[in-house]
This record gives structure tokens, C-alpha cells and sequence, in this order.
């Protein structure tokens, strides 16, 4: 069961297309698209919006992600219909980018809140890193890069790379740690950052993190790139 | 009797009628304010949500002006398509919370339900007075009716006191630039140009005012 999230738009396509685009990283999210109104046409339909929302919401709650003015809106009422629930969040994010890093919090089992921050952090991801829990890094196992940094290079053997689904992987079972962690100095659980390194088959990853789990965090990153992100 | 003391749902039924009635008689002028300055969808959005509400009222008959006014929010939100529902539906809801089951509404809980929703246009849309927006019709409607209310005028008073104010911000957002909505990505050339919400805030206050027979 994790949180689901509710793909609010003007135009029926547009929100399935998000809901198809975010499905590729986050494939056991609920994701329910209210897009058009009520006869197809472009604008937002309240009934549509509560729909979806009581769809979405299989226990740990939604999230409710709009385009444009009016869309927001329609969420916003909704909301008030139902008397404000505790177990739905409005994120003021960017449609398409904040319902992927929404979707790729819910899919690693991330809570509610944390959900709708990755959402509203998606175009500063660095900003969205957990915060403190720097003070108590292990001491590094290997040298380079900060003190108490555990750092490691890897090169990517799989043949299409850092590519969107990997990339969601990485972010995701990185974003379930207690790490700070930075791949080519970008925040290795943001699933939109790692994709903007636009890392091919050969290059090489500088990792570095610290915190808690720092070691596990490295571990994974070099077991995933090693294994080829099980595609070879 | 020239001004009785209470209004009833049959005010509400009649007011929500009227206002369909005036929407649609003005749909192509609201069309055109809104083809100059936005995206030319106002009248027909509003003229489409308004003949959803008569078509829900024909089918049950609400009991109380709050049950009306809550039909008539449901329905503009779900009808209308684009911000004018959600504003107007927000608005229709905040006044039905506002009046909440009493049968008859005497000129103060009028007073109240036109700032509650007010007021919740302005927590919807996050607009301000002189943004060329409903706002702009409504602050002073509701200042004009709670004022008329505190002077011991009876509903149909307050209600013309706040369609003649509504009329006058309306008119106050001709040379206004707008700073909401698609209007406001004109800049100044959304200056001499009537915002479409709130000439249609205008027309739906006066149709109040005339089915409590104000002006009668």
C-alpha cells in the first residue's frame, strides 16, 4: 500500500499522459488521471477530481497534482467538499515534473508528507535532501572527496545508462536511506537529477555520501550499476 | 407588502433561476469581454453551469436557501469547466455554510453569506481588490449590503444596495491592468476592457436583488 496520486489537468489527455509518463518509474503507485470535464472537453470537473480521489487513496492517503489556475481550483474545492481530509495533500508543483518525483517517492513506500515534498522540491531536488543527520557520518572507508565521505566510482555497463527507469530505481531505494549522497555531484535520490546527468553505457560515476547509512547507500549504487540495472 | 422581513428558498429557487436566465441572455456579451481579455470561454462556461443548476433543480427540490445554495455550488463546479466554477461554486458554498439550515434569511445572515462568500472567492482565487478580477464587484457589494443591513434596511434593500455596488466595481475594472488569471499576461492592454467576472458577479447580484423584489 503506498500513497497514490491524483493527475488533475484541463485536458483528458494530458493527464493520462502524465499518469502513462510516471506509470514507467512507479508501476505499483496508484495513479489516477482527472483530466477534461465531465464530457471530454477541456477544463476541470469537481466530480471528476472526487472521483479520482477516492481512488487514490487505498489507506495511506493522495496526493493531488494540477495544471494550470482553475485546476487548482477544482482540487482546492474538493478538498473543502470533503471536509479537508488529514489523508489528501495539494502539491504546488510542476505537473509533469512533480508527478514523477511524487511518483517515485510513493513507489519506495515514502509517507504522505514526504511524498508531497518530493512533488514541490522536484525542479531544486538538491533542496529536498532529508535534513541533518549529517552530523553522525562514519568515518570513510575509502579515500577522496569530503572527510568522513564514503566515495566510490563506477562505470555504467548497461547499454541505454542512467536512463529513466534505473534512474528511479536508484533515487527511490536511495530516498528510503539515511544518506546524503551525490552522483557526479548532483542528489543521488532525485530521480530528476540523475536523469539530467544524461549518464551513457561507459561513463563513469563519481558517488559520495555520508550519514547513517552511507556505506549501504554506496553498496547499492555500485551492486545496481554492476548488475547492468539487471537489463543485460 | 414592499419589503418583507425574510427571505425563503423560494427567494433562493427564484434568485438561481434568475441568474440562469441573465446569464444566458448575456452569454455572447460575457463571451466577448472575456474573447478580448482572456479566453473567451466565460459566458458559455457560466451559461452551460447555470442551465445544469435549473436542470438540478428541477429534479429535487431543495428545502432550505442553504440546500439551494449547495446544489447550486456541486453543480457550477462540476459544470462550468473553468475558474468561474470553482470561484462561484466557493462562493455558493461558503454562503451555504454561512446560512446552514435556517428556513428564513433576515438582512443580516444576508450580510454575512455575501462576505462568506466573498470571502471565499478571494481564499479560492487569491485575489485583492483591484486586480481586475470578481473581487472587484464583490468587496464592494459586500460592504454596500452590510452597511444597508446595519441601517435597518430589509433584504431586498441590502440586495439592491449590493447589486448597484457590484454594478459600480464592475465598471471600476475598465482601466484596470489585470494581475490574475490569463488577462493578466496582457498587461495594459487588458486596460479599457470590463473584467467578465465581475460583470457576471454584476448580473448575478441583481438578479438576487430582483427575485426578493427590490425595485418591485
Amino acid at each position: 500500500m503506498s500513497v497514490g496520486l491524483v493527475i488533475v489537468s484541463h485536458s483528458v489527455q494530458l493527464a493520462a499522459g502524465v499518469v502513462e509518463l510516471a506509470a514507467q518509474m512507479a508501476p505499483d503507485v496508484v495513479l489516477i488521471p482527472a483530466g477534461g470535464m465531465d464530457d471530454g472537453g477541456i477544463g476541470t470537473s469537481l466530480d471528476k477530481v472526487m472521483t479520482a480521489l477516492g481512488l487514490a487513496d487505498t489507506g495511506a492517503g493522495a496526493v493531488v497534482l494540477t495544471d494550470l489556475g482553475s485546476a487548482v481550483m477544482t482540487a482546492e474545492s474538493a478538498l473543502e467538499f470533503m471536509g479537508n481530509p488529514d489523508t489528501v495533500l495539494l502539491a504546488n508543483a510542476p505537473l509533469v515534473e512533480g508527478s514523477i518525483a511524487a511518483a517515485v517517492a510513493a513507489q519506495s513506500g515514502a509517507a504522505l508528507d514526504v511524498v508531497c515534498k518530493a512533488a514541490e522540491t522536484a525542479l531544486n531536488p538538491v533542496a529536498a535532501s532529508p535534513a541533518g543527520g549529517t552530523a553522525t557520518a562514519l568515518p570513510s572507508t575509502a579515500d577522496a572527496g569530503e572527510a568522513g565521505a564514503v566515495t566510490a566510482v563506477v562505470t555504467l555497463i548497461n547499454p541505454m545508462g542512467l536512463h529513466a527507469r534505473p534512474a528511479a530505481v536508484l533515487a527511490g531505494e536511495l530516498g528510503a536511506m539515511d544518506v546524503e549522497i551525490e552522483i557526479n555531484g548532483v542528489d543521488g535520490q532525485s530521480v530528476m537529477m540523475l536523469m539530467t546527468l544524461g549518464a551513457g553505457q561507459g561513463a563513469e560515476l563519481n558517488i559520495s555520501a555520508t550519514g547513517p547509512d552511507a556505506k549501504r547507500a554506496v553498496d547499492l549504487v555500485r551492486r545496481e550499476v554492476e548488475a547492468g540495472f539487471g537489463e543485460i | 407588502m414592499a419589503d418583507s422581513t425574510f427571505l425563503t428558498v423560494d427567494w433562493a429557487i427564484d434568485w438561481l433561476r434568475r441568474s440562469a436566465a441573465v446569464v444566458a441572455e448575456n452569454r455572447m456579451a460575457l463571451i466577448e469581454l472575456d474573447r478580448v481579455i482572456g479566453d473567451g470561454d466565460h459566458g458559455e462556461n457560466l451559461d452551460r453551469g447555470f442551465s445544469a443548476v435549473l436542470e438540478a433543480l428541477d429534479a429535487q427540490a431543495p428545502a432550505t436557501p442553504g440546500a439551494a445554495f449547495k446544489l447550486a455550488a456541486m453543480t457550477l463546479m462540476s459544470k462550468v469547466g473553468g475558474a468561474a466554477g470553482p470561484l462561484y461554486g466557493t462562493a455558493f458554498l461558503r454562503a451555504a455554510t454561512t446560512v446552514g439550515d435556517a428556513a428564513e434569511l433576515d438582512a443580516a445572515m444576508l450580510g454575512a453569506a455575501l462576505g462568506a462568500a466573498r470571502d471565499g472567492v478571494v481564499a479560492r482565487g487569491k485575489a485583492e481588490v483591484g486586480d481586475k478580477t470578481m473581487i472587484d464587484a464583490w468587496t464592494p457589494a459586500v460592504d454596500a449590503a452590510v452597511a444597508a443591513a446595519a441601517a435597518g434596511a430589509g433584504p431586498a434593500a441590502v440586495l439592491d444596495a449590493a447589486a448597484t455596488a457590484a454594478e459600480s466595481g464592475a465598471v471600476s475594472t475598465d482601466p484596470l491592468i489585470a494581475r490574475k488569471g490569463r488577462a493578466s499576461y496582457l498587461g495594459e492592454r487588458a486596460m479599457g476592457h470590463r473584467d467578465p467576472g465581475a460583470a457576471s458577479s454584476a448580473l448575478i447580484l441583481r438578479a438576487a436583488a430582483n427575485a426578493a423584489g427590490a425595485g418591485a
